[in-house]
């Protein structure tokens, strides 16, 4: 899987998860994702980041284009060094929250994406894996 | 390395050095006379001598960290801050430190041309301290764009967003770019004191123009629309784009027990049918006079 172009960002304030659907929205225009296409990755960056700032206290955000073949794909690494999630099945689930949101963050993320990959663990911060294909 | 013999210089042709330097800067096409008047440049170079040469005569290593240096540390921050506010490019910001490099090393060309061996090693020297100057104020000079730029996004986001009324006892909120907490607070407050004043029965809430449609924006959007029907009026989201629909969608958001169209044409239909009024096409019969002059 080609690595074709790798940007990075850090993530401390709100204005920048605002910057990071901004470079995503950029780079998946970019790939010729389509608008729904478009839509559904930056969204799903969107949730993301915004958990890495509210829950893991900040972090940075890796942003990848791909091409594997003629299929051309964003691959996005959101990681933190929080204080982790004990229970990822519990923090998937639809409606769960520690927060005050709607608890449709990480279970909408992995439905608008095509591969998901979650490693958390108490005290050693949160990675989140998001890739999308076009 | 002899800081000495740098100092020397400087202090010996501090006046001719300060008038190439500035002319050099000119002929770079860095000088931005649009921007900044020539008698401020000439100060700016006179005083960064004047700092330069001091902190030569104190400070004995080109280490720029070290306390000698705070005094032309600070000149260049100052420098490129303000630079960086005004307009300058990054290449016209540091071409202002580099130019010195031209008029220095002619003076040491000609009062060393004796000594090869000891002009090259002193033009070694002040090449890599300026270099050094120079780095310094190009890293300023980036952070003071990134405030600039955050500035301005804290400026977007207070963006006011106006409550227009579209019909008596119809009012529709236009949002616009990012929902963030702070901003969909202040278009909650300014909304639900003009559904008071107005004694509104429809609001439609057009998300147009909001560009993604997060869990977050959904739950502002939810919030917003709980507490009008709190106070008696009743919600329409309108303009969900397709992309958006879909996206709702997997994202698993609820947002049946809302009243949504497509359009804001589309809602306000259904905020006059509330309001028991309709739109009729004018024919001869009922047509008003033509008002004078169209």
């Amino acid at each position: 899987m080609p690595l074709t172009k790798c940007e990075t960002l850090a993530i401390r304030a709100e204005a920048d998860v605002v910057l990071v659907r901004q470079a995503v929205r950029k780079l998946a225009i970019e790939q010729g994702f389509g608008l729904v296409e478009q839509t559904k990755i930056v969204t799903a960056a969107s949730e993301i980041a915004r958990n890495t700032l509210d829950y893991g206290g900040g972090g940075e955000a890796v942003l990848e284009c791909h091409t594997d073949g003629i299929r051309k794909g964003l691959r996005l690494v959101f990681s933190d060094q929080g204080p982790g999630i004990k229970d990822i099945g519990q923090a998937m689930r639809d409606g769960f929250t520690t927060g005050g949101g709607l608890g449709h963050g990480l279970g909408g993320a992995k439905r608008l994406v095509e591969e998901f990959d979650i490693v958390s663990a108490p005290g050693s911060g949160t990675r989140v894996t998001l890739v999308r294909w076009k | 390395m002899s800081d000495t013999q740098l100092h020397d210089l400087i202090s010996r042709h501090e006046v001719d050095l300060q008038a190439e330097w500035a002319k050099a800067i000119t002929s770079a096409g860095s000088a931005r006379e649009d921007l900044m008047k020539p008698e401020e440049l000439r100060l700016q170079c006179s005083d960064l001598l004047r700092r330069l040469r001091q902190a030569l005569k104190h400070g004995g290593t080109h280490d720029l960290t070290g306390p000698e240096w705070k005094e032309v540390r600070e000149m260049l921050v100052g420098v490129s801050r303000t630079r960086a506010s005004q307009g300058f490019t990054p290449s016209e910001t540091a071409n202002f430190v580099f130019s010195l490099k031209e008029p220095l090393f002619q003076r040491l060309r000609s009062e060393l041309s004796a000594k090869p061996a000891q002009l090259a090693e002193e033009t070694w020297s002040a090449s890599t301290l300026i270099d050094k100057m120079g780095l310094l104020t190009m890293e300023t000079f980036q952070q003071a764009r990134e405030d600039v730029i955050r500035r301005q996004q804290e400026a977007m986001l207070e963006l006011s967003t106006p409550v227009v009324k579209l019909w008596d006892g119809i009012l529709a909120l236009p949002l616009i770019g990012t929902l963030d907490s702070a901003r969909t607070q202040v278009v909650m407050e300014s909304l639900l004191q003009r559904v008071v004043a107005e004694g509104t029965v429809v609001v439609i809430l057009d998300i147009t123009g909001v560009p993604t449609v997060d869990t977050l924006v959904a739950q502002h959007l939810l919030k917003t629309v709980t507490a009008a029907r709190l106070m008696g009026t009743d919600c329409i989201i309108s303009g969900i784009r397709p992309q958006i629909a879909q996206t709702i969608v997997h994202l698993g958001v609820d947002l049946t027990s809302v009243i949504t169209k497509a359009s804001l044409a589309d809602a306000f239909k259904i905020a006059l049918a509330r309001r028991n009024l309709m739109v009729v096409k004018r024919t001869a019969a009922v047509a008003a006079p033509v008002p004078a002059g169209v």
